[in-house]
């Protein structure tokens, strides 16, 4: 091969190599931006009414926290000690900035001058069915906005169940404490 | 006919031959250089953004989990940028009539995404899942660095492949226990060597250093 030949091939090579294509390819990927649909978005929205395959949620129980109307009085899922965990690791994250950690009211973002929701450990509050509670994390409540999109059906479940934990610390007494764990309470009290 | 060259045409040519491999070596230094400069890899380069969110202000000084507004990270390969609607859960009240939050409003109003500025922009080419690292103890701050500390957000690393790798070599210097991946200000409470070694076992993290681990 003459020179004439390569040396244009090799320019050629090497304006080809500065070329970023690879590092953006052209596909959508998760909440890039779009010029085909209107919206601008690469993420579409549901068609309303869709229910995908296996998810008819014709449990109202679970999905709404009612039946017949009424909410729930318990949980629709079974009440174990994993399920409390999951509830005060989610409700940490996602309530205790208003609710605060233990359930006063007191968040940091009320602080900040967020309208103050009510205790947990009010008397009304306490006597609230659980359904309640779901149904206001599903569809928000007063300044409240709903969080359903941000926390799954069985998370909000074990929220619920951690808030009921929350409002029998605030309200125990000796009696509630199994008795071979008193000894240790008081003992921790001391220290 | 006369000369062509003058005699000291030697010593340049030979001193040319000579600079030539140190012009060469020069270069690529420079190339090398620049490629991991601020410029290229954008490390500790703030980037304009929409609304000036930061947050400094709100994990730092508020204490919000990073999950509360990326709440697809424990499950999904991209941890998320959130809703207006998870803007609007504070700021229908707090800072409501700010002229800095209009954007946020003005989204809420109108339906439109607010546009960010992508920080942390991976190549096309690159395989990568914030649920697995997670599950496997990084935290976040491993990667993203003291974000509580980032009045504006800028990417602390350069995402570059060897730093990658450093990682995926050795992960024991870098893992933690799972219950601290969030904790912005965590430190091993008994040196990371005997920490990693025992998480890399008990986490059964393998050393992931295929190509088609990432580039699938």
């Amino acid at each position: 091969m003459s020179a004439k030949t390569w040396l244009p091939l090799l320019a050629l090579a090497a304006l080809t190599g500065c070329r970023q294509d690879m590092h953006d390819p052209p596909r959508y990927r998760a909440q890039g931006s779009s010029d085909f649909f209107s919206d601008g978005r690469v993420n579409r929205p549901v068609v309303e009414g869709t229910v995908a395959r296996g998810q008819l949620r014709a449990d109202t129980k679970f999905y709404q926290g009612r039946e017949g109307g009424e909410f729930v009085k318990t949980l629709p899922v079974e009440l174990t000690k994993d399920l409390v965990k999951r509830g005060q690791e989610r409700y940490n994250i996602y309530c205790s900035p208003c609710h605060g950690m233990v359930g006063d009211g007191e968040g940091m973002v009320v602080q900040r001058g967020f309208r103050h929701p009510p205790s947990f450990h009010l008397e009304r509050m306490r006597e609230l069915p659980v359904g309640h509670y779901y149904d206001v994390i599903t569809n928000g409540f007063g300044a409240m906005s709903s969080y359903a999109s941000r926390i799954p059906v069985k998370d909000r479940w074990a929220i619920v169940a951690y808030v009921r934990a929350l409002q029998l610390s605030q309200n125990a007494t000796m009696q509630d404490v199994p008795e071979a764990e008193r000894g240790k309470l008081s003992q921790e009290g001391r220290q | 006919m006369s000369q062509i060259f003058h005699p000291s045409a030697n010593t340049i040519a030979k001193v040319s031959i000579f600079g030539a491999i140190f012009f060469a070596g020069g270069l690529l230094v420079i190339l090398n250089e620049v490629n991991r400069s601020p410029y290229v890899t954008r490390v500790g380069v703030a980037r304009e953004q929409p609304v000036p969110f930061s947050h400094k202000h709100h994990v730092g000084g508020i204490g919000i989990d990073c999950r509360y507004c990326h709440t697809a990270v424990e499950t999904s390969s991209a941890a998320g940028i959130p809703p207006t609607e998870t803007c609007m859960s504070c700021h229908s009240q707090i800072w409501a009539d700010s002229p800095m939050l209009e954007p946020v409003r003005a989204s809420f109003r109108t339906d439109r995404s607010i546009e960010w500025t992508r920080v942390h922009d991976l190549p096309g080419f690159v395989y990568f899942d914030h649920s697995i690292h997670l599950k496997k103890g990084v935290g976040c701050v491993t990667c993203h660095g003291r974000v509580d500390q980032m009045p504006l957000m800028y990417q602390q690393n350069t995402l570059n492949m060897e730093w990658c790798l450093d990682c995926h070599r050795a992960p024991e210097k870098y893992v933690r226990p799972r219950e601290e991946v969030f904790r912005m200000d965590y430190r091993p409470q008994e040196s990371q060597q005997v920490i990693g070694a025992r998480l890399v076992k008990e986490y059964k993290i393998r050393k992931l250093t295929d190509c088609s681990v990432c580039h699938r």
